[in-house]
């Protein structure tokens, strides 16, 4: 013997190796079925979103162009003259920018204030009625399903061109979204205190205000900071249908083919984006080091 | 809770004095209390006022809204049931579409941006600053984008979808791959696998279920963003949406917010069913 390792008998042997090929063989076909599913499906979706290769690859150079051309010329010699030359807009943008953070602001204080107060409606541990809850909720779902880009676009036709129409479009998707999330914070409190102060005759006012707030209301403020950020984004699309903000030079850069503008406004939006991004992260982890929160 | 405590004081005056810090907060906290909500009211104050937000507005803006809502009811196709359908068939498509490309073009980049599979620092910097590039910009920027490369129509929004979501999967799977135990990996390299054995065996298997379940996510959302994209040209329902709205047939908008609402119902099910056989009740609520 010059190996140390024992071998199976020849018939146990292959009895394990024919068991493992089984079982190999059957996840291989499953693979392959999900496969050959995805591929039916691909082909299918192919023809109705009008997939066509040619296409893409007759434009592939015009990509690879749009994303040379919208790059600033920078050269070293007048560093200075050619980012002013970028930036020629810089005060307009900037004032555009600022619009564009307050809409955000705006609809997020709207957003979760309504929520705030419909959260304790929906909650299953303190709603009035089933009735009531079941309502309460169906309106949220409904606020945060329809795309806050097709509210801005009927608010755009109901109170004319403007950051109104913005404002009102990202708080109403604002409100449902949070509504669901504080409606689970709500849920998952501790009941002692809501007890405390039904038993000693407070109303339903008062249970929310004294029992619930107190303890949910750290974790509201974090999630109504994280959407803040999430609303900075769509506020700088709602100017696209007419909403106010950027987005509406943005849109007007992209379809006109100015090119420097276009990148020039896309890096305000992103530095601004990742800005408020790290400073609502900092109040957030001061404000809840709960878990489930981030 | 049954317990019950009576408490008997024989001086109230100085059990108060001992435990008053309990009673009163100190200044500085009272000040935090009362100027936080003072700040947040100013602010939203000074924001109304520097984006001129009338007031005036807000009033005929609601009569004209609720004439709206009153030419929604009844909903009605307004004959154009199979070219709405069409477009929702189109939606759909672009969304699985989008969603299918995302997979094949971020799985491999995601490899290459997660620590554990990807060593070398100046191969995963690039491309980890690549993808959060990509994923700064909104999916209806990228549609505008592509629309002016490859024309109007859905072809456009597929790219759309796929190049906005390669940004936000691509670092989620390759977070997911950092998670991943390394004990499986070195096992097969220790048994004499190459390392790209040891990933395709010892990590693969591991991160497969979740970036299945993921994909089925993010087919979900990008159901929603399909039907948005659209308003930039970008081919699917969209395009009707804000045709119709811009043309004042509000109970063809009501129909077709209906179909996206349903639509939308209908693969959330599906994929919550889907997601729910891949990867067990547990791990789809967490």
């Amino acid at each position: 013997m010059s190996t140390g390792i024992p071998t199976l008998p020849a018939q146990r042997l292959d009895q394990l190796l024919a068991n493992y090929g089984r079982d190999v063989a059957r996840r291989r076909r499953q693979s392959l079925a999900v496969i050959a599913v995805l591929a039916v499906l691909a082909v299918t979706a192919g023809r109705y979103g009008e997939v066509d290769l040619g296409n893409l690859l007759h434009h592939l150079s015009g990509l690879t162009s749009y994303f040379g051309r919208i790059l600033p010329t920078l050269r070293v010699e007048h560093l200075t003259g050619d980012i002013v030359d970028w930036y020629w807009n810089a005060f307009g943008w900037l004032r555009l920018l600022f619009d564009t953070v307050l809409i955000a602001y705006l609809a997020t204080l709207a957003g979760t204030v309504g929520a705030g107060l419909l959260a304790f409606l929906a909650a299953a541990n303190l709603a009035p009625s089933r009735t009531v809850r079941w309502c309460v909720k169906r309106v949220l779902e409904f606020c945060r399903t329809v795309p806050d880009l097709v509210f801005a676009l009927i608010f755009v036709s109901a109170f004319g061109l403007g950051p109104l129409a913005g404002v009102l479009a990202i708080g109403i998707h604002t409100f449902g979204a949070l509504g669901k999330l504080f409606t689970e914070v709500v849920e998952n409190i501790d009941m002692d205190p809501v007890e405390g102060v039904r038993s000693t005759g407070g109303r339903f006012v008062d249970a929310a205000r004294f029992g619930v707030l107190p303890q949910v209301l750290p974790n509201l403020a974090s999630y109504a900071l994280l959407r803040f950020e999430i609303n900075v984004r769509a506020s700088s699309i709602v100017g696209f249908v007419g909403a106010g903000g950027i987005g509406q030079d943005l849109f007007v850069a992209i379809r006109k083919f100015y090119y420097t503008d276009v990148s020039a406004i896309l890096l305000m939006i992103i530095l601004t984006v990742s800005v408020i991004d790290l400073v609502t992260e900092r109040i957030r982890h001061r404000l809840a080091p709960v878990e489930g929160a981030g | 809770m049954s317990l019950r405590r009576a408490i008997f004081v024989d001086d109230p005056s100085a059990v108060l004095a001992r435990h008053r810090l309990l009673l009163t907060k100190p200044w500085r906290r009272r000040a935090g209390e009362f100027a936080t909500p003072v700040a947040v009211l100013g602010l939203a104050l000074f924001s109304i006022w520097w984006l001129d937000v009338s007031f005036g507005q807000i009033g005929p803006g609601l009569a004209e809204l609720g004439k709206f809502i009153a030419l929604m009811v009844p909903p009605s196709t307004g004959g154009h049931l199979v070219l709405f359908l069409k477009s929702m068939g189109e939606t759909l498509a672009i969304a699985f579409l989008g969603t299918l490309v995302t997979a094949v073009v971020a799985t491999p980049l995601a490899l290459l941006a997660a620590q554990n599979t990807t060593p070398s620092r100046f191969l995963r910097f690039p491309i980890r600053r690549l993808l959060d590039t990509i994923r700064g910009i909104d999916t209806l920027i990228w549609a505008l984008v592509f629309v002016g490369v490859v024309g109007l129509g859905p072809f456009a929004g597929i790219l759309a979808i796929a190049v906005s979501d390669i940004g936000s999967f691509g670092k989620l799977f390759s977070e997911a791959i950092e998670a991943t135990p390394a004990r499986e990996r070195e096992t097969v390299i220790a048994s004499g696998g190459s390392r790209s054995m040891g990933i395709r065996f010892g990590l693969l298997p591991q991160v497969l279920p979740v970036i299945a379940s993921q994909m089925l996510y993010y087919f979900e959302s990008n159901t929603r963003s399909a039907t948005i994209i659209g308003i930039v040209g970008a081919g699917g329902i969209g395009l009707q949406l804000s045709e119709q709205i811009r043309t004042y047939d509000f109970d063809q908008v009501a129909f077709i917010v209906g179909l996206i609402l349903a639509a939308v119902a209908v693969i959330d099910w599906i994929s919550g069913r889907l997601r729910f056989a891949i990867i067990g009740r547990r791990q789809v609520l967490a």
